[in-house]
């Protein structure tokens, strides 16, 4: 018995292992989309919806927002005489009011429209070894950066590239005015930058005073100074690590951008800006209207949603009614089919 | 004249003894032109393998285009990435091929240097005898000796055997996959048999023709120092890789070796058919290429304007290291490369990969299907095509052999008709009396060696004798059960099924349940075998050993049955040897016939002959076997009226057989007299010896001598219809295939076993097709087809459908398929449900297959078991062997080899339509996944001057591609099961989705849409929907933000990926756990490596060095806002077509529901 078996079992090598999965027999679950679990579930969905895009309506809603144009395109703009590409040094002062308290923390941005930070030559163009520090790079740009690689006499830019280069260079001054009076509002630009690229990713080299290391290097072409005198007051915001610096090398991803400048959290403003009227003195430097851009300062105070948006609200709301609309009319199909000789 | 006959010459090749020139060096070496027998498979050499593989990948179109955008890619004017980075994925996708390759490669290599190195004998001249060598050190033109069971190193020319007679046999399973004894012969005329053979005395040329890859066919002649010429054929040539059986030695002369052998000439890898949806695959790739220049040229055409509508050079806009700035225009048309590289992920790179894993994941499952197991022959299904799997579920025309295919093809001895008296077989009374009448006139024959040989007695003898079965004893059978490594090699090269194909005595002893069909299927035979005896009691005395162990070996197993019939009446075969056969009479009397030539079988004659010298009479009889037409034309008339007689009745008893569906068989016997004999010797000696038409002269001098037989008698030899046939066949026309069924049998024969099989039903109506006039034949398909077309036209008749069958007949088909007659003979067969051809030749059948492929456009699938069936079978779209009583030939010819006929129900409905859903689900998946994630690259071209920028990190995406979505279509395209097993067995009907446009199934499903070509398009627009919304509600939501570029590409990866993920999960119609880590593990998988990525790369990557974006993304609450609302508003029109028929919760409504989807 026990050979004949044996020899059954010989004979048989070819047989194909009887497991589920060898036969395509694992158990499976049918996802059975039955009106009982669609309906319910497109009605809870549709509430969940509707929720969530009330409170991001809300939010956004409670979200003040100020934006003063300053390109000075139109002749009654107080900028209009620095939109000559031939004033230098011009400086400008809007002003404007405040009905009530704009509450703090004030973000403080600038924002530039038709403005490509995303061109693909433009974004290639800068070398990130160079910005971390690494010396190397000082004496030799990574070829990326051409042209803004080397100047006529073969030196090193430094920054090199062309995200650099093209640093926005306008600076503002905000004062209240009190009785007549300007006062200062007190901007605070640290921490302006994401906090690796302050810490991690762009790092001044390691030399002492920081001026030494950019012997043999010019500053690049649009700069009016050099890297290491960015913030000289400042050890901590200078060089590579200087704050507007970092914030605009983070390349904006649409046309239409903005850029934190300050953040007005300090003193008397720490609660927010009082109603009352504000002047803005700017220095125009940055030339946009050549190519049609524009440029504006904005006033805005953020929630745990970030910047006033109202449309993710919106889209929520719709697609939240869309779905419980929707399931009403699949609650009347599915009643029509379902009893058909009721009717 | 003179110029061919030189030029025939050069075809020759003059081949000498190596044994004079041994020692000597190269040069004076007479066969020094001629290949050694070490062989190389290898397809690459260690220093070449680089380019040379290179060189072979990229003959793929795709290859050179990947390749090609990635060289674009250093060109500094378009580049889009950075140049080393663009190169990865083509490189990737080289190495895995190239390393694949590179194992396959070292496996030949091992595999080759193994067999380089067997042992073998060679005659040495130094030593006097054979000595060992190795097969590689074999030359053309050396004496090699193998021994039993030893397999043959070079193609030999056999020159001595130790057997007195000069036979050897072999088996040529490592070959064919045939394990029958196969008959070779020492050249006649040469080496007069000297007890030991000297090679050294060797002193003929040897003139052979150019090596050939037809293993069944050879020719040479020896010329001896005296010129005269002797022929040889393929009867005296040993192949390499055969193995000697039943021989204690043989010698052979070395005619061709290595490469130029016969085995390694048919050794040419595995077939490679396209399948139809590969070729639609290449018409969606082109479209695609189209709309990828679509979308380049609008990135062009973009460009160009944008630039023309700046005033003046703005900051961003970076100029060439010259300061220089190109003109608008040539921007534009540098930026249509650029937008190329940018988006050429919309050819899908790693489909084509995809593809070929994915159907070595279905023909994993379907050779390992229980339900397509066979357990009597120990045989899967095999898959021979790797690459047209998803081509089993669109068949729509089945062409059947019906022997062997529709039948066991296990013959049993049923009737036979002797002398116009017909005798059944199953009844207790007549074969006893059959039994009496024999041995009375046996015993009076024998004793009173009167001149009249009584025509029962040779009837029984022609049973016996007239056939090529080889006698094997016991003992011999149990040596082969030895293979050896050397074996196992050969069958690594060639995989195929080991089936026995011997019907042995031993076994019925034993009991197994592995009954030759002649003892169980009649116990009434040994009863008259008995009953018999007690007339011929010098049968008992025999030594029962002797014919106990008797194994008979057939070629076919009507000859089988035919010796074990003879056999069960007393007439024993004993033994076989090429010039003499020995029959046991039932006396117990041993009669030894000569054997002076056997005219084999052949299709086209369809008869088969021996010619004897009776030991006893001392005359020359012809004793000739074959089907009923092929010899009833021959009979002679030389006593008209018994003969007639005898004629008619046999005839008569013929129809009634082929009507019990039984095969029949004519047997008769000729007397040739001496003077007959001398000249047809001389004419048959010249036809052998003849090297060119030697088959056309040999067939015509056995034509000759076939003439004025004279009928002994006929068998009838039932054939049983394999299990679950008819279910089979009606469940593959209920899904829309219509079945054919073309044999060599008699049309009545035929029409019999169609009414078994519920190919032909009671109520049909059966247009008979049999005429031998032209004119005759286009009349009826002219009536006919005007009588069915105004029976679907009546109006009367638009419900029912009248179910027409057609049977025709070989010479009708002829006819039929004329060029001018095709049409209409296409036009009737189409609005046939099933057709019948009987008595077709192979060439017939294959015809058949391309008329019908051709003028009806379907796919086609010929099913067969039997070497006549290789041409249909290679003909068709899919060629299915069974795996048979006849022979691997047709096996080795098919693309799936199956073992039972009703196999082809699970293989073709079930694992044919996953096959196919699977695969053609897959693909589109494939291209919807490309084109929804490269259009988020192309929509953000709007928002940055159409520069060619990219949003998202180049690794990130490469990483997309290649590991985060790449598994899940894969699993999917093995694993998914849109309908379960049951329901696709149970429902035919559903069969009818993957079949095309031509089938009524057209006007059922048409409204479903369920067709490729709208699918596809479908899912592109869906595409594009879903990536318009991947891309603008985050626009929307980060607008007037500070999001700088790659922090905004980080959500639209994320949401890319849950929606193209989630996007598969609604096609998926059954989980599993397998699905469920898969899907899963893919998320898991891109938190984890983005994660580390984005922790890592602070400035591996410029210019996108996305250290800490997804990070940072994560903490914030309105990314997640931003991916649950966009991946729900891109999902929601897919998930609703799903939805509507939903509810009804009927059955074939789900699965209709399930169909929408795709």
């Amino acid at each position: 018995m026990g050979r004949t078996k044996k020899m059954v079992k010989e004979e048989l090598a070819n047989r194909p292992d009887n497991t589920a999965f060898t036969q395509q027999r694992l158990p499976a679950w049918q996802p059975m989309l039955s009106a009982g679990i669609v309906i319910p579930g497109f009605v809870i969905i549709g509430l969940a919806f509707i929720g969530i895009g009330v409170a991001l309506f809300v939010t956004s809603q409670s979200i003040q927002l100020l934006e003063l144009d300053y390109t000075g395109v139109e002749q009654t703009s107080p900028c209009f005489k620095c939109s000559d590409p031939n004033a230098k040094n011009c400086m400008c002062e809007l002003t404007f009011s405040t009905d009530t308290l704009f509450k703090g923390p004030v973000f403080f941005y600038y924002g530039l429209s038709n403005y490509f930070q995303n061109y693909r030559s433009y974004g290639v163009s800068k070398d990130d070894d160079q910005l971390s520090g690494n010396l190397d790079n000082f004496k030799s740009p990574s070829d990326t950066c051409a042209p803004y690689e080397y100047d006529r006499n073969n030196k090193p830019f430094v920054p090199c590239g062309a995200v650099a280069n093209s640093l926005f260079n306008d600076t503002f001054k905000l004062y209240q005015i009190v009785n007549g009076a300007k006062k200062v509002v007190p901007l605070d630009g640290k921490g302006i930058s994401w906090w690796t690229d302050y810490n991690i990713k762009y790092r001044n080299p390691a030399v002492t005073p920081l001026k030494n290391a950019f012997n043999g290097t010019v500053k690049p072409l649009y700069w009016s100074k050099p890297a290491y005198e960015l913030d000289p007051s400042d050890p901590a915001n200078n060089g590579f690590i200087n704050q507007d610096f970092l914030v605009w090398m983070r390349r904006a991803a649409l046309p239409d951008f903005r850029k934190l400048y300050r953040r007005i959290t300090d003193g008397d403003y720490a609660e927010g800006l009082p109603a009352g009227n504000y002047s803005l003195q700017i220095a125009y430097n940055y030339p946009v209207l050549s190519f049609e851009g524009r440029k504006k300062v904005v006033f805005s105070n953020v929630s745990w949603m970030g910047g006033k948006n109202e449309f993710l609200g919106i889209a929520y709301l719709v697609i939240g009614s869309l779905c419980v609309v929707m399931s009403v009319v699949m609650l009347i199909v599915y009643a029509k089919f379902k009893f058909p000789e009721e009717e | 004249l003179k110029i061919s006959q030189r030029a025939r010459e050069k075809d020759l090749r003059n081949l000498a003894s190596n044994l004079p020139y041994e020692g000597l060096e190269k040069g004076k070496q007479p066969n020094r032109y001629f290949p050694g027998n070490a062989i190389k498979t290898t397809k690459y050499t260690l220093l070449l393998f680089i380019p040379m593989n290179l060189f072979e990948q990229f003959h793929r179109l795709a290859n050179i285009y990947f390749v090609g955008l990635a060289i674009l890619n250093f060109v500094p004017v378009v580049n889009a990435f950075q140049p080393e980075v663009a190169l990865i994925p083509i490189c990737v996708i080289l190495c895995l091929t190239a390393l694949k390759d590179a194992w396959e490669d070292f496996r030949r290599y091992q595999s080759d240097r193994k067999l380089n190195n067997t042992p073998c004998l060679i005659y040495s001249r130094k030593e006097k005898q054979f000595v060992e060598r190795r097969w590689k050190d074999v030359r053309v033109g050396d004496f090699v000796r193998v021994v039993c069971n030893e397999i043959v190193p070079a193609d030999l020319l056999l020159l001595h055997t130790s057997d007195p007679s000069g036979v050897c046999h072999i088996e040529t399973s490592n070959l064919d996959g045939e394990t029958n004894l196969k008959l070779r012969r020492t050249m006649s005329g040469l080496c007069i048999s000297h007890p030991v053979f000297e090679p050294e005395s060797f002193n003929s040329v040897v003139v052979c023709e150019k090596p050939n890859n037809n293993l069944n066919h050879f020719k040479c002649y020896a010329e001896k120092p005296d010129k005269e010429k002797v022929g040889a054929g393929i009867e005296s040539l040993l192949l390499r890789g055969c193995t000697v059986r039943n021989t204690d030695h043989a010698v052979g002369f070395v005619v061709y070796a290595g490469h130029e052998t016969k085995s390694m000439l048919n050794n040419n890898g595995p077939r490679y058919k396209r399948s139809k949806l590969e070729r639609k695959l290449n018409i969606n790739v082109f479209f695609c290429v189209i709309l990828l220049f679509t979308m380049c040229l609008i990135g062009a055409l973009g460009h160009f304007l944008w630039l023309q509508a700046l005033p003046v050079v703005p900051p961003f806009l970076v100029p060439d290291s010259n300061g220089h700035l190109d003109s608008p225009s040539l921007s534009g048309f540098y930026m249509f490369f650029t937008m190329i590289i940018l988006l050429q992920v919309l050819i899908p790179i790693s489909l084509y990969v995809s593809i070929e894993l994915v159907k070595i994941g279905q023909i994993f499952f379907i050779t390992n299907d229980i339900d397509l197991y066979d357990e009597d022959t120990d045989s899967r299904v095999q898959c021979k095509a790797l690459n047209i799997t998803e081509d089993l579920g669109q068949i729509e025309y089945i062409f059947s052999d019906k022997t062997g295919t529709l039948t066991e093809n296990k013959m049993v001895f049923r009737r036979c008709s002797i002398m116009g008296t017909e005798y059944p077989h199953k009844e207790n009374g007549k074969p006893l009396s059959s039994c009496y009448s024999t041995f009375h006139w046996v015993s009076h024959s024998c004793s009173s060696s009167s001149q009249k040989i009584d025509p029962y007695l040779d009837f029984f003898l022609a049973l016996a004798i007239c056939n090529t079965v080889v006698v094997s004893m016991a003992t011999a059978q149990r040596q082969r059960v030895s293979p050896g490594s050397l074996h196992r090699i050969f069958t690594f090269w060639q995989r195929k099924p080991k089936r026995n194909r011997t019907i042995s005595e031993d076994s019925v002893t034993e009991g197994d349940d592995f009954n030759p069909p002649v003892k169980t299927e009649e116990p009434g035979d040994i009863n008259g075998l008995q009953t018999c005896s007690l007339y011929a009691p010098s049968q008992c005395n025999m030594p029962a050993t002797t014919s106990d162990n008797l194994s008979y070996e057939a070629e076919s197993p009507d000859e089988a049955a035919l010796v074990y019939a003879a056999k069960a009446y007393g007439f024993t075969l004993l033994a076989r040897t090429h010039d003499s056969v020995t029959v046991r009479l039932p006396s117990g009397e041993d009669l030894v016939f000569e054997v002076l030539d056997t005219l084999t079988f052949d299709p086209i004659r369809k008869r088969m002959s021996i010619l004897v010298r009776h030991p006893i009479t001392k005359k020359f009889v012809l004793y000739t076997k074959g089907a009923d037409y092929a010899i009833m034309e021959l009979l002679g008339t030389p006593y008209a009226g018994i003969q007639k007689n005898i004629a008619a009745d046999t005839q008569h008893h013929l129809d009634c057989y082929a009507k019990e569906g039984l095969r029949t068989l004519c047997f008769t016997k000729k007397i040739v007299s001496d003077k007959m004999y001398e000249s047809w010797l001389v004419n048959r000696r010249r036809a052998l010896a003849a090297i060119d038409n030697r088959e056309e002269l040999v067939m015509d001098t056995a034509v000759q001598l076939e003439t004025n037989l004279s009928l002994l008698g006929a068998t009838g030899i039932e054939d049983r219809l394999q299990e679950s046939v008819p279910d089979t066949i009606v469940a593959l026309r209920e899904a829309g295939i219509q079945v054919w069924v073309l044999t060599g049998d008699k049309p009545e024969t035929a029409v019999n076993i169609g009414y078994a099989c519920r190919l032909l039903e009671d109520e049909d109506l059966v247009i008979n097709m049999s005429t031998v006039f032209q004119l005759t034949c286009t009349s009826i398909l002219d009536c006919t087809l005007e009588e069915v077309r105004r029976y679907s036209e009546d109006p009367r008749n638009v419900d029912t459908t009248q179910d027409i069958s057609l049977v025709i007949d070989g010479r009708t088909l002829t006819m039929a398929l004329s060029s001018d007659l095709q049409d209409r003979f296409v036009d009737l067969a189409k609005r046939c449900r099933s057709v019948l051809c009987c008595r077709v030749t192979p060439l017939q059948k294959s015809r058949v297959v391309k008329v019908v492929r051709e003028k009806l456009k379907v796919m086609t699938l010929a099913v067969g078991d039997g070497a006549n069936d290789v041409n249909m079978i290679q003909a068709a779209d899919i060629g299915i062997g069974i795996s048979g009583q006849e022979g691997m030939q047709a096996v080795m010819a098919s693309d799936f080899a199956i073992s039972r006929f009703r196999h082809l129900k699970k293989l073709l409905l079930v694992h044919g339509h996953w096959c196919y859903t699977r695969l053609a689900n897959m693909i589109i998946y494939f291209f919807y996944k490309n084109v929804a994630y490269v259009n988020l690259l192309f929509w953000y071209q709007f928002f940055c001057g159409f520069s060619g920028t990219a949003m998202i990190d180049y690794w990130l995406m490469i990483f997309f591609n290649l590991f985060f979505t790449s598994v899940p279509p894969i699993m999917f395209g093995i694993m998914d099961n849109d309908v379960s097993a049951e329901m696709l067995l149970g429902v035919p009907e559903l069969y009818r989705m993957g079949q095309g446009c031509n089938s009524i199934s057209c006007y059922i499903f048409t409204h479903l849409g369920l067709f490729w070509f709208s699918t596809f398009w479908v899912s592109m627009l869906d595409a594009f929907y879903q990536s318009l919304v991947c891309f603008f509600i985050p626009y929307l939501a980060y607008q007037d933000s500070d999001i700088d570029v790659f922090t905004f590409g980080t959500p639209l990866n994320t949401i890319s990926l849950f929606t193209i993920l989630l996007h598969l999960s609604i096609e998926i119609k059954a989980w599993t756990v397998i699905h469920w880590v898969i899907i899963l593990g893919s998320v898991v998988l891109y938190f984890i490596v983005t994660l580390a990525y984005s922790g890592l790369c602070i400035t591996c990557n410029p210019p996108s060095n996305p250290y800490w974006i997804l990070q940072s993304q994560m903490a914030d609450p309105m990314f997640y806002l931003i991916c649950i609302l966009t991946t729900v508003v891109a999902l929601l029109p897919r998930y609703h077509k799903c939805y509507p028929p939903c509810p009804f919760n009927v059955p074939l409504s789900v699965l209709q529901s399930s169909f929408f989807m795709n």
